[in-house]
């Protein structure tokens, strides 16, 4: 996530100080990624040290207070205008595990994916539960809140599939290894083979 | 009875279901226990197999359990007759199906009060209930419309109103998003969960992840089995603290 270039769209917008930059931001985004406030002042830092910001000295009220500048202002419409980078796919933790689980001997794949999906789901109803809260208040400072509810419907809904896709890649492997056992062995029964007719059936 | 009726609309006890016999019978639910209370949304998910739609079945008395019982507000199905099931099945439970079900022949509204009708509701009043159900699916301008003059999603609207008709306290819905676009889907969505808030239970057999999500309740079915279940946190702050990861 780009700090800084949300704190400058932030500055856009008017002259502020490091505290209200903070609460501006997680208004907008519903609180989703707090932002600490040593991020904050640690950022204008850098942006004021780039020439991008202008700091216009405490307000009276001991608040520092930053202006954008004409090369801050040519930044952040750069920033609008470029899509976000995707030539480094964000790290994602279940994926890893579960490439690793798949791999190594004697993990039980189907019991992580399952936990999973059930702690998914549960995000999933919570995120949904929150956006039918907030569409019904329907005020119109809830908007920037709903595209992000929306995002995050969205992202873990897609975890879900994709649990899914890796669960049915899992079973079908584990059916082609069965029927290679069964060509090979000549005991075994017409029970033993059910399940799997059953599920082709149905 | 009490007016209000059992906070447990319906209950599902042990409930196995096997098709065909001996070397080739299949299981498809293995001792099934399930209970949806009133204001209850219940959705069900489970790769395919993994006995959903037998479930639903089971639960609206439209197929009978191998072994085990199930309940609506307490009225055991398998102690029912065919033409007592067939009338606490329009009385009590509604169902919505993916593909609509519904007499082309007949106007929406007309759809909506053929239950009440077959059930000796007179005429009047029944259309009357079936507009206040087209009002409650947000389509009391559709009345007098035939099916070929609407769309999908309208149809499907209709289908639900059907469902929703004379107060039902069990409403059970197989895929009902399947054929629509993702917006219908998500009012079909607001209209079951609506149903529940107004205090019906609600069974939603689904493998849509975000349909799913509706419910208060998640339950993973494999293999016949309820292997998992999934309940929302509703607790604002543990939401945030996630996401914020």
């Amino acid at each position: 996530m780009s700090i800084r270039h949300s704190l400058l769209a932030l500055l856009q917008d008017q002259p502020r100080y490091g505290y209200q930059l903070r609460v501006e931001f997680e208004n907008r985004t519903g609180s989703t990624w707090p932002l600490n406030i040593g991020q904050v002042y640690t950022t204008l830092d850098r942006l004021e040290r780039d020439g991008l910001v202008s700091n216009d000295g405490s307000d009276g009220e001991g608040h520092v207070v930053y202006t954008i500048t004409d090369a801050g202002k040519a930044e952040v419409q750069g920033w609008f205008a470029a899509p976000v980078e995707r030539n480094n796919p964000p790290r994602n933790e279940l994926a890893i595990k579960l490439a690793l689980a798949v791999t190594l001997p004697g993990v039980d794949v189907q019991a992580i994916i399952q936990a999973q999906r059930v702690a998914s789901i549960r995000a999933l109803q919570d995120y949904t539960k929150a956006r039918r809260d907030t569409a019904s208040n329907q005020r119109a400072a809830d908007t920037a809140w709903l595209l992000v509810l929306d995002s995050l419907i969205f992202q873990t809904e897609a975890e879900v599939r994709w649990l899914d896709l890796c669960e049915a890649r899992m079973v079908q492997q584990a059916q082609n290894g069965q029927a290679t056992a069964r060509k090979s062995s000549n005991g075994v029964t017409v029970e033993e083979a059910a399940p799997l007719i059953a599920d082709n059936r149905r | 009875m009490s007016v209000q009726g059992p906070a447990q609309v319906l209950e599902i006890a042990k409930v196995s279901r096997t098709f065909g016999e001996g070397a080739t019978a299949v299981a498809a639910l293995r001792e099934v226990d399930l209970t949806i209370s009133a204001g209850e949304f219940v959705a069900v998910m489970g790769p395919s197999g993994s006995g959903k739609s037998s479930l639903l079945a089971l639960a609206g008395g439209l197929d009978r359990p191998t072994s085990g019982g199930v309940f609506v507000e307490s009225t055991p199905l398998g102690g029912l007759g065919l033409n007592e099931l067939a009338r606490l099945r329009r009385r009590a439970v509604g169902y919505v199906f993916q593909d609509f079900n519904l007499v082309p022949t007949l106007t929406a509204a007309e759809n909506v009060a053929l239950p009440l009708e077959l059930d000796g509701t007179a005429t009047r009043k029944a259309q009357r209930q079936a507009l206040d159900a087209l009002r409650q699916v947000g389509i009391p301008e559709l009345a007098a419309r035939f099916m070929d003059q609407m769309s999908g999603g309208q149809q499907q609207r209709v289908a639900i109103a059907r469902a929703i008709v004379g107060d039902r306290r069990l409403i059970l819905a197989d895929e009902p998003t399947g054929a629509l676009d993702s917006t219908t889907g998500h009012g079909v969505m607001e209209v079951l969960r609506g149903r529940a808030d107004a205090g019906a239970a609600v069974m939603l057999v689904t493998h849509e992840a975000r349909h799913a999500a509706w419910a208060d309740r998640v339950v993973f079915l494999r293999d016949g089995r309820i292997v998992d279940q999934a309940a929302a946190m509703h607790d604002p702050a543990m939401l945030l603290a996630q996401a914020g990861n």
